[in-house]
């Protein structure tokens, strides 16, 4: 079976007076339902790779391909496109709209695809949020919540399209301990009863515990050696 | 509402001040565009009201557009021999057939004529010499083309149809010549015809130079004066829509071959000013609107950098550029909706004060008003220009917000 993502020979160098190269030549496979930790220090290009994963970089070498197709010839419509459907993020801030509410949120890439109609998506919006034990929170807005209630909603706005692969860039980078427990073990549950991959960035050594499998980056490149 | 739609109103709502004040700008943008412009096109109207007044609509003469040709050459346009010495031919000066063409004239709807015949004479009273126009009418027709007795400040137009030897002069001559009521002048022509003349009635329309040259006497007098019995070089028109002149002129001048002026054709320069005019005015007021649009481009461009993170994070989830733009775009629209409304309720209200602004010019004695122009064509076009200027001042920023590379703004979070 097809690995639902890969990428081959991976590199991304930012132009410039002086080059930097964020990401090289990176080989990955990963499978459907698998739960997978990116690690490593600080500034080794976990978070480059990452994006360039979820399509938001383009690789100035190499290619992503998803699902088996390759994605090295989209073009900006075929990449949002992409983006919309097969591809949900989480970063280490939750990036909620602050003028929406939690139901507002959620709902967001589901109005943008419109493949819903409005009352359809809100259901949606609001099983969602039932799910990650948030049912009473759909009309507060996103100051009104805790850290950690605003990374679920965040969670659930990443699901909202039911893409098949879900990014995370330090999901509990910036949670306490409690709060992040509960966070990897939402993202530990996708990967088991709804059959997501997930994809997460961290430093947190926990993280290595969960996950399937656990990849360090250094210097740009996949390290066999590496160890939490 | 599409979700970019609501995502601009929310954004603005959010923002009250920044959005109220850019509003407020506008608003003040269309109602002084509004306020000036019904100001400057009201007192067009009123000068051409005046200029439509106060001079002929049509004035038919006795000359040509195009002179006509000579019998010679009319009988052989284009012969091989050139006869030289040919003496051209001399016909006395006046609208040949007059009776019939007047007839056809007045047989035109909604117009008044009256035929007349103009020469210049000589008066002399008291050891003054003065040359004048002078006016042979018909006073019973001049009174339905012509607002000369209006302005009569002494006598009337009956005295003089009731009197052949009558004349009516200005003010302006009355005093030079020292002139009264009832005083005696001579009247004499370039043929060398003398007659005694009256004065019957004493006019002042206010243009001194008229005053002092134009005098009105019977058209009988006149053509026994100037020795052209039966002749009028001039038919003076009055049609009950002035703004038709240009076309009936056109008839009547294709039709009887004389020359016929509009009072358009007439004031051609003066209107060519008003035209100037107001383009200069509309370029000013329109600089209004695109100095209040940068109160747009101010509020958008502040919310692209505050909204920094909001745009990384909707492209991230599948937002294409265009959406981002289209966000920004909306909101320009939106303040340019907004604010055009408020402004021509506003201009509105200011339009309605202007009326009530009450003057009175030096040296005159009634209070006058300031002419204001209600036209709807200026709503249209103040409404119009804000909204152009509005989405043109989201441009900018809209398309930089399309720009955002979300990693670059994800990395410089991270």
């Amino acid at each position: 079976m097809n690995p639902v993502l890969a990428a081959e020979r991976l590199g991304r160098i930012l132009p410039g007076e002086a080059p930097v190269t964020l990401v090289r030549d990176i080989d990955l496979k990963v499978e459907r339902g698998e739960f997978l930790a990116i690690m490593g220090p600080s500034g080794s290009g976990k978070s480059s790779l990452l994006y360039l994963l979820g399509l938001l970089d383009t690789p100035t070498s190499g290619r992503v391909l998803l699902e088996g197709r390759d994605t090295s010839g989209y073009g900006e419509d075929e990449l949002a496109a992409t983006r919309l459907r097969h591809l949900g993020f989480v970063f280490q801030f939750h990036f909620l709209l602050a003028e929406f509410t939690v139901l507002d949120n959620v709902q967001l890439p589901m109005r943008r695809l419109g493949a819903l109609s409005e009352e359809a998506a809100q259901q949606r919006a609001q099983q969602l949020l039932d799910q990650f034990g948030l049912s009473e929170h759909g009309h507060k807005h996103p100051h009104q919540l805790s850290g950690g209630q605003r990374q679920r909603v965040a969670i659930a706005r990443a699901l909202a399209n039911e893409p098949p692969i879900i990014l995370a860039d330090e999901p509990t980078g910036n949670l306490d301990s409690h709060a992040s427990a509960n966070v990897r073990q939402i993202l530990h549950d996708l990967t088991r009863a709804m059959g997501k991959t997930v994809i997460v960035v961290t430093h947190d050594p926990s993280f290595a515990s969960a996950a399937d499998r656990r990849i360090g980056i250094v210097d740009g490149q996949i390290d066999p050696d590496w160890r939490a | 509402m599409s979700i970019q739609l609501a995502i601009a109103v929310t954004q603005l709502v959010s923002r009250r001040r920044p959005t109220l004040v850019s509003l407020v700008g506008i608003a003040l943008g269309v109602a002084f565009f509004l306020a000036v412009s019904s100001l400057m096109r009201g007192s067009e109207q009123d000068f051409i009201k005046r200029l439509i007044d106060n001079s002929p609509h049509i004035t038919v003469s006795d000359e040509y557009r195009n002179p006509e040709k000579q019998p010679a050459w009319q009988q052989w346009p284009n012969g091989a021999v050139e006869i030289r010495r040919v003496k051209p031919l001399t016909e006395v000066r006046g609208i040949r057939g007059h009776i019939q063409k007047l007839a056809f004239i007045e047989s035109l709807p909604g117009l008044r004529a009256a035929p007349v015949l103009v020469g210049s004479v000589v008066l002399t009273f008291a050891g003054r010499i003065e040359g004048v126009t002078l006016n042979g009418m018909v006073p019973d027709k001049m009174k339905g083309v012509s607002t000369i007795e209006e302005k009569l400040i002494h006598g009337s137009l009956d005295a003089l149809a009731a009197n052949p030897n009558g004349i009516v002069i200005g003010d302006g001559l009355a005093k030079k010549f020292g002139l009264e009521m009832g005083s005696v002048v001579n009247a004499s022509s370039p043929g060398g015809e003398v007659r005694t003349l009256k004065v019957v009635g004493v006019f002042r329309t206010g243009n001194a130079n008229y005053d002092e040259s134009q005098t009105f006497v019977l058209l009988k007098r006149a053509q026994g004066l100037l020795d052209r019995a039966n002749r009028v070089n001039r038919f003076i028109l009055q049609l009950d829509d002035p703004y038709a002149a240009r076309e009936v002129a056109a008839v009547i001048e294709q039709q009887g071959g004389y020359k016929a002026v509009s009072w358009q054709e007439a004031a051609e320069d003066i209107m060519s000013v008003l035209l100037v005019r107001n383009l200069i005015m509309y370029s000013v007021v329109s600089a209004i609107l695109v100095v209040a649009s940068f109160g747009i481009y101010n509020t958008i461009s502040t919310i692209v950098m505050e909204k920094i993170h909001d745009i990384a994070i909707l492209i991230s989830m599948g937002f294409h550029a265009r959406d981002i733009r289209h966000i920004f775009l909306a909101e320009g629209l939106i303040l340019g909706i907004l604010g055009s409304l408020m402004g021509v309720t506003f201009g509105i209200g200011l339009m309605w004060l202007l009326t009530q602004v009450e003057i009175k010019p030096p040296g005159a004695t009634d209070i006058v008003h300031l002419p204001i122009y209600w036209g709807w064509e200026q709503y249209l076009l103040a409404a119009s220009f804000a909204l152009i200027s509005a989405v043109g001042a989201a441009y900018l920023p809209a398309r930089k917000a399309g720009r955002v590379q979300p990693v670059m703004i994800l990395r410089g979070m991270a």
